[in-house]
């Protein structure tokens, strides 16, 4: 081996090496928590301490936002547009409703099975969207809500048909923790439930699993000549954003004592996708900030207009799509990545 | 008796009343460097399709290492070690290169499913997709988002992508096509140092870029199997001439 | 059991001429237009208006609702749609969903959310005997009315030059583009009849579907059902799919009122596992 041969290898070796290294800071730079994170968080657990006469609209931005997050899984990371995920919404509640009012008044218990009953209504569906195209996708999710509501309104002898659940109040929380009558039990119950699934789904979004979902969302061809297994993915991920979905309604009807058939309705499917359309996709906090801005803006609409909010909520998402919802959901993208001094991986 | 790696039998591909692809029966030798050359319109592409199962075909069969993988998805053609290059770059246009090259490497390793921990706990595949980007020069462009990269990068990215399922029977769509001159050469090199039991099937205009490259050259014309050679033969054809200069003039 | 079937075939018939402009938008425009119910909702107010408060006759509200409808079809087409025919589904779809919730509040504002009644003129109303079946006159109009429409629309669409020029617009607009056809032109106007056909089958509906304010939502599905079980490449994939889908929830609702809705549903999920290019569609695309 000649001298300069030598030396371009040891200079390729060391190239390669940075290059390493590099890549290695790249992809934890990828996963770190980010400034907003925090944000996020310590807001949500100021707003407990600071409006102590707020928790009931608190308590509806968590569960909306742990529902909006799970459609995110679906929307923003497969790519699929759902039409119908409050199907796995409403088949929460209403598990977490006929049990509290049956079997078992503990709330995590109903919480657990109320996900995987959901869980199982979306390993069953997600066979049902894996073919065709949007439409077919759209038509489809549709569908499966409708039935879902369908069939609550039919079978009165379970689900009390127009009238829903009642008569029933959650017990202690793990057997410790009363719910009160100011709801503040409830919202850091809910709270919690909904950080922890932050927490799994983020965990989700960074690891190969969450990428190859992106992928598919990107360029399923591509994705298949990468031997990104497609289909198993979108089944997996479909499953998984259900069960999330169905504790949602779980904690609707544990914070309420109350199941309507509301919860299967037709607006709840078009509401989530527009909460998650306003806070962004892709990023799973998009489904948070979108339920903060979404129930304020709605509750505020509901006061001046109680009957007509419909239209003002419909008029926001003709302008959002008009303006463009890359662009205003970009604004995340602005804020400082992180608290701490900002160290590049160059 | 020969190895063969890569086959079709009375392979058909119609799209609507036209058939893009004529009884086509192939074979590709373990190890080959086999080129498919043919005047535009005469159907290479669309073989590549079939080959890896981005198009059904209407007729016939394909086998890989003597199986019929005709009705296999294209994941699991890649998984059996056949995987391809776009002539049209198919990237991710929000993912890095990196990304994108240590999730091929994660999904060739069978991790590709674990949800649970980070791709940047996987020590072993970042680093092996930070040295194959940078033996295909992309290392300074490794975090930066794909669809921003200058087309000449995007198309090294393409061909690194394939690399990375570390294929055993490797299909290249014009993989020269849009790459600067002088990293041209640097593509084909890398190429040519595939181990020699890698087989490799090629789409290339070039001819000097083919005769140099191959060892045997397949020639499709109008979507059927025109002739088949080695490089002497088919350069010294006059009637693949003629096919070419009938359409170039 | 015959007068179901009748029934049926009207009630489907109507579905069509509901759905038909869906059909165009949808399949052909590729424009996921989940408001198309708006536009039908908003011919059955033009009509509900014209004769309860101005008492103007029947036949001359259903040309009325037509040009309505059309008109609003028109100008949202140039005002708001035209910007969205490349956009992504979900945008279409978000878009959409926003103006049927907008018309929604709209006609809950100004009309009121009760159930609307119209007076059918008396040739229309009750029943006559037809070989020993019992036949609503104004479902037998319905029925007539639509099979002409059908007819014509067939025609339209494979004998005129309208018709080739939609159909060479619509599989590649660049091409047609360059043969001099008017994209935009040939859309909206597309777009409009659609919309007035909606407008048409909204009026003529009002009697057998009912008209509130949330008819926009309640046959959504429905008219989605038609677009996709009929398929896009004929006119008479969706009107085979709009009688099927009549009869069937006629007679599901006569025969099994418990669980009607829920087996429709059922089928189209079925239908579209199976033929997820729509149930009467030429070979895959």
């Amino acid at each position: 081996m000649s001298a300069v041969q030598q030396e371009t290898n040891v200079t390729a070796k060391s190239s390669t090496a940075t290059a390493e290294s590099r890549a290695a800071k790249l992809m934890k730079r990828r996963s770190r928590v980010r400034f907003y994170e925090i944000i996020v968080w310590i807001a949500a657990i100021a707003a407990y301490f600071l409006l102590p006469s707020k928790m009931l609209i608190l308590t509806e931005i968590a569960i909306l936002a742990l529902f909006a997050v799970s459609l995110d899984l679906v929307l923003g990371f497969a790519g699929i547009v759902s039409l119908g995920h409050t199907a796995f919404f409403g088949l929460g509640a209403y598990v977490a409703g006929l049990l509290a009012l049956h079997y078992v008044a503990e709330p995590v218990t109903g919480l657990i099975v109320a996900g995987a009953v959901s869980g199982i209504l979306g390993l069953l569906t997600s066979f049902l969207i894996l073919r065709g195209s949007d439409l077919t996708r759209l038509m489809t999710t549709l569908g499966i809500g409708l039935m879902m509501a369908e069939v609550a309104n039919q079978m009165a002898w379970l689900t009390g048909g127009a009238d829903g659940l009642s008569g029933f109040s959650p017990g202690a929380i793990l057997g410790l923790f009363e719910f009160d009558l100011f709801g503040k039990t409830g919202y850091i119950y809910c709270l919690i439930v909904l950080f922890i699934g932050t927490m799994i789904m983020r965990r989700i979004a960074f690891s190969p699993f969450g990428i190859s979902l992106k992928a598919i969302k990107a360029n399923p061809m591509r994705a298949g000549m990468i031997a990104v297994p497609a289909r198993k993915r979108v089944v997996t991920v479909y499953t998984i954003a259900a069960v999330f979905a169905g504790m949602a309604g779980a904690l609707l009807t544990q914070t309420t004592s109350f199941v309507s058939p509301d919860v299967l309705a037709f607006h709840r499917s078009a509401d989530v996708l527009l909460v998650l359309v306003i806070g962004g996709t892709g990023y799973l906090y998009g489904g948070i900030f979108g339920a903060v801005f979404f129930t304020l803006i709605k509750d505020w609409l509901s006061v001046i207009t109680p009957q007509y909010w419909m239209f003002y909520i419909g008029m926001l998402l003709v302008i959002l799509v008009l303006i463009g919802r890359d662009r205003l959901a970009r604004w995340v993208e602005y804020l400082p990545e992180r608290f701490s001094k900002k160290e590049d991986g160059k | 008796m020969s190895d063969i790696v890569l086959e079709t039998r009375n392979l058909k591909r119609r799209f609507g009343a036209f058939l893009a692809t004529n009884d086509v029966s192939l074979k590709v030798e373990r190890g080959a460097r086999h080129a498919l050359i043919g005047p535009n319109g005469a159907g290479k592409t669309t073989l590549i399709n079939l080959l890896t199962g981005v198009l059904p075909p209407s007729e016939g069969q394909v086998f890989l290492e003597g199986e019929d993988i005709t009705s296999l998805a294209s994941f699991r053609r890649v998984k059996r070690g056949l995987t391809r290059t776009f002539q049209i770059n198919q990237l991710f246009n929000d993912f890095t290169p990196l990304e994108t090259v240590a999730l091929a490497i994660a999904e060739r390793e069978g991790v590709g499913h674990n949800l649970w921990k980070s791709m940047a706990g996987y020590d072993r595949i970042v680093d092996e997709a930070a040295a194959l980007l940078a033996r295909f020069g992309l290392a300074s462009v490794m975090g930066e988002r794909t669809v921003i990269l200058p087309y000449g990068k995007q198309r090294l990215l393409e061909i690194a992508l394939a690399f990375a399922s570390k294929p055993r029977v490797l299909l290249l769509d014009e993989p020269a096509a849009g790459v600067p001159e002088d990293e041209r050469h640097e593509v084909l090199s890398i190429v040519s140092d595939l181990p020699a039991d890698v087989t490799v099937l090629l789409i290339e205009h070039d001819m000097d870029l083919v005769f140099s490259f191959a060892n045997r050259i397949s020639v499709l014309v109008a979507g059927a199997l025109f002739t088949e050679g080695t490089v002497a033969e088919i350069a010294a054809d006059p009637r693949v001439k003629a096919v070419y200069l009938g359409e170039n003039a | 059991m015959l007068t179901i079937l009748f029934d049926g075939v009207a009630y489907g018939m109507l579905l069509f001429i509901l759905a038909c402009g869906l059909t165009v938008t949808l399949g052909l425009m590729n424009f996921i237009n989940l408001a198309h119910g708006a536009f039908a909702m908003a011919g059955g107010y033009v009509t509900v208006i014209m004769m309860n408060r101005y008492g103007i006759s029947f036949y001359w509200c259903l040309p009325a609702a037509f040009i309505v409808s059309a008109l609003i079809g028109l100008v949202l087409e140039r005002t708001l749609y035209q910007w969205l025919y490349q956009a992504p589904h979900l945008d279409q779809v978000l878009f959409s969903i926003g103006l049927v919730f907008m018309a929604i509040a709209a006609t809950d504002y100004f009309m009121g959310g009760q159930q609307q009644l119209i007076n059918l003129p008396p040739e229309l109303s009750g029943r006559m005997d037809v070989f020993g079946v019992g036949v609503g006159r104004y479902r037998l109009f319905t029925i007539i009315v639509c099979a002409v429409l059908a007819v014509v629309l067939q025609l339209i669409l494979s004998k005129t030059r309208f018709g080739s020029r939609l159909r060479a617009a619509v599989d590649d607009r660049r091409v047609a583009m360059g043969l001099g056809i008017n994209v935009p032109v040939v859309f909206a106007l597309t777009f409009a009849f659609g919309s007035g056909l909606a407008g048409l089958g909204g009026a003529m509906g009002a009697e057998i579907l009912g008209l509130d304010p949330n008819f926009p939502l309640k046959f959504m599905i429905y008219f989605l059902i038609v677009v996709s079980v009929g398929g896009t490449s004929t006119v008479s994939g969706p009107f085979l799919a709009a009688l099927l889908l009549g009869i069937a929830d006629v007679a599901g609702k006569y025969y099994v009122p418990a669980i009607g809705p829920f087996v429709i549903y059922a089928l189209m999920i079925v239908m579209l596992i199976v033929r997820p290019n729509g149930l009467f569609s030429r070979g895959s695309r």
